[in-house]
């Protein structure tokens, strides 16, 4: 997109002065691109102080047993806080069932959360989609969850599922559907069904405002020969609609679901630190923090960190090829 | 009455009803908030869709409670901080990403778009030692610097998208009056940047009100602490009976700004969402 393809000026008038041009251009060049490295220097250096260095450091301190109280007089250990083995037993991270239980749980609250946030997303993006009156305050309403800090939305939900005040255990008996009230946040069966219904409440949101974007860039002609041919507006969703918002389905499953293998918010304020829902955050933030082992929460940092770059790049992968094939179409 | 307008009277009657569905999951959570935070203590544990007696003691006790002021005190000198600082350096670094072409070019955009899939809690012990050493832990300043993490790659992520549509002439006439490039960004870019300095601004803003995960690792008084903090935070008199009422009341108080935000610039948050997003 330069100014070549509005002036259609005649190549010989350019012809000559062109050498006195280039030699221009290139001081001219030469001073952008000098001056892009000077602004790029300040977001650089904020981010290798904020970013970088720290995940160094990191990866460094999981070799060692430093504790939080005295970070200096650190000790290097080798894999002893991933997997050491002494007498015959094996321990470190590697051989916490904890551990395991927390990357169990991480991955099935991401994997059910995300499945729902997009389903419901789509039926959300698609009523709005529609033309009706009041779209914008209906719109409007949907985005609140989303505004609302998670901690707030946390202690929001807590309390409507408080089990002996609570208004959905009063509704729940209420309508007969159980005889007793449910401990939604302390039990161990319903406590991760409690942290599922808060996140998907918070991000349907956001999925839905990706995927109307999305909508909202469609062609309309092809619904009008589908509606002209009289074709079921279900079988118009699953063979036009849904083919079509793919790309932008792919780019809000990559965000959400990078999202929630790193929860910490949500299950900290619901449930605290039980194990039945602990995610791999909890469990890194409390062996760092509460007992103060940094070494050892540093290397639960850094497999989350490894778990998370792998899922990146395997999605990645597998979405580029999707595309490909789907964008032939 | 035909079958046909039968049909077509109960789907225009299910699509209502699932609209109205919508509307009240979306805003009821809140909705409750709000009434159970109006409720009189005795009359907390009743269940009721509306309260049968109005009372404001919730929010008088919580805005008598001056570590809670000072929550939100905090809160806002740390968000506004980061928007201002997020912006200064997002704007010059989508300058130089999003006009002028480079060697080194994607590989800069690669990594801002890596550190933006970071899980905070992999920084986290790294981030503690660089905010002891700084001597910013139980400090707010050291919140302004964590918090840079997430909302400097997205802005700048965002406002490149952005600087990259705006028309060549602009800069040529400017390049050709001899203007710098300082200077055609702030005299030439920086005007028409506003809407979406604006957008950028706002979700960072958002971003860095709601955080939790640092503001709870880096401070230690109540003195220092953010408003999430403090609502994690506060207790009743025992450790089984939560004081809901005053939670409820802190939680409308630094939610409505919110939603009020949102409700009034809801175009621009979905733009800056999609952009954000759909360039990734």
């Amino acid at each position: 997109m330069t100014t070549s393809s509005h002036h259609s000026a005649p190549e010989g008038a350019r012809a000559n002065p062109l050498p006195a041009r280039r030699s221009r251009g290139t001081k001219v060049r030469r001073q952008r691109v000098k001056a892009a490295w000077l602004f790029l220097a300040p977001m650089l250096v904020a981010l290798t102080l904020v970013a970088g260095w720290p995940l160094f450091r990191t990866f460094f301190l999981s070799f060692t047993d430093a504790s939080l109280s005295d970070l200096g007089a650190a000790n290097f250990i080798g894999f002893e806080n991933y997997l050491v083995q002494e007498n015959g037993r094996w321990f470190g991270i590697m051989a916490d069932p904890t551990w395991w239980q927390s990357v169990w749980n991480t991955v099935y609250f991401s994997v059910v959360s995300v499945s729902l946030e997009v389903i419901f997303g789509v039926i959300v993006a698609l009523i709005l989609n529609a033309e009706f009156k009041g779209r914008t305050i209906v719109r409007a309403a949907v985005l609140i969850p989303w505004a609302i800090p998670t901690i707030v939305s946390a202690q929001m939900w807590a309390w409507m599922l408080n089990d002996q005040f609570g208004i959905i255990n009063h509704m729940l008996m209420g309508i007969g559907v159980i005889d007793n009230p449910i401990a939604w946040t302390a039990s161990a069966t319903y406590s991760m069904w409690a942290v599922i219904m808060v996140d998907v409440w918070k991000t349907i949101p956001f999925v839905a405002l990706l995927v109307l974007a999305a909508l909202q860039m469609l062609p309309k002609d092809c619904y009008e020969a589908a509606e002209v041919d009289g074709i079921h507006p279900v079988r118009v969703f699953f063979k036009v609609t849904l083919p079509l918002i793919t790309p932008a389905l792919l780019v809000a499953v990559i965000f959400r679901l990078l999202d929630a293998l790193r929860v910490f918010d949500v299950i900290y304020v619901l449930t605290s630190n039980s194990t039945s829902t602990m995610s791999m955050s909890v469990y890194a933030r409390q062996q760092l923090v509460e007992f103060q082992d940094v070494g050892y929460g540093s290397a639960a940092s850094t497999l989350l960190f490894l778990i998370i770059a792998l899922a990146t790049v395997a999605y990645l992968y597998v979405g580029r090829k999707q595309l490909q094939l789907g964008g032939d179409a | 009455m035909t079958a046909r307008q039968l049909s077509k009277i109960a789907k225009r009657v299910g699509f209502w009803a699932l609209i109205v569905l919508i509307m009240v999951y979306a805003v009821f959570p809140f909705y409750y908030a709000v009434i159970t935070s109006l409720k009189p203590s005795s009359d907390l544990f009743r269940v009721e869709l509306w309260p049968s007696t109005w009372d404001l003691s919730n929010y008088a006790q919580i805005l008598t409670q001056a570590s809670f002021l000072r929550a939100i005190f905090n809160s806002i000198v740390v968000a506004v901080s980061v928007v201002f600082i997020a912006l200064l350096l997002g704007i010059t670094a989508s300058y130089a990403l999003g006009r002028v072409r480079f060697r080194g070019r994607s590989t800069v955009l690669l990594v801002i778009l890596g550190v933006s899939m970071f899980p905070q809690v992999a920084v986290l012990s790294g981030l503690f030692e660089v905010i002891r050493t700084l001597n910013l832990y139980n400090n707010p300043a050291g919140l302004i610097l964590s918090y840079t993490i997430f909302t400097l790659p997205f802005t700048v992520w965002v406002l490149t998208t952005f600087m990259k549509q705006l028309p060549m002439e602009l800069e040529e006439a400017a390049i050709m009056d001899g203007a710098t490039p300082w200077v055609t960004i702030t005299k030439v870019f920086l005007p028409l940047m506003w809407p979406a300095m604006a957008t950028t601004g706002l979700l960072a803003f958002i971003a860095a009100w709601n955080e939790f995960l640092f503001a709870l690792t880096f401070t230690l008084t109540d003195a220092q602490r953010t408003v999430p903090v403090a609502i994690a935070l506060l207790s009743g008199g025992s450790a089984y009976e939560l004081p809901w009422g005053p939670i409820m009341a802190a939680s409308v108080i630094v939610t409505v700004p919110l939603v009020v935000l949102v409700i009034i610039f809801q175009r621009r948050i979905v733009s800056g969402l999609t952009a954000g997003a759909v360039k990734g």
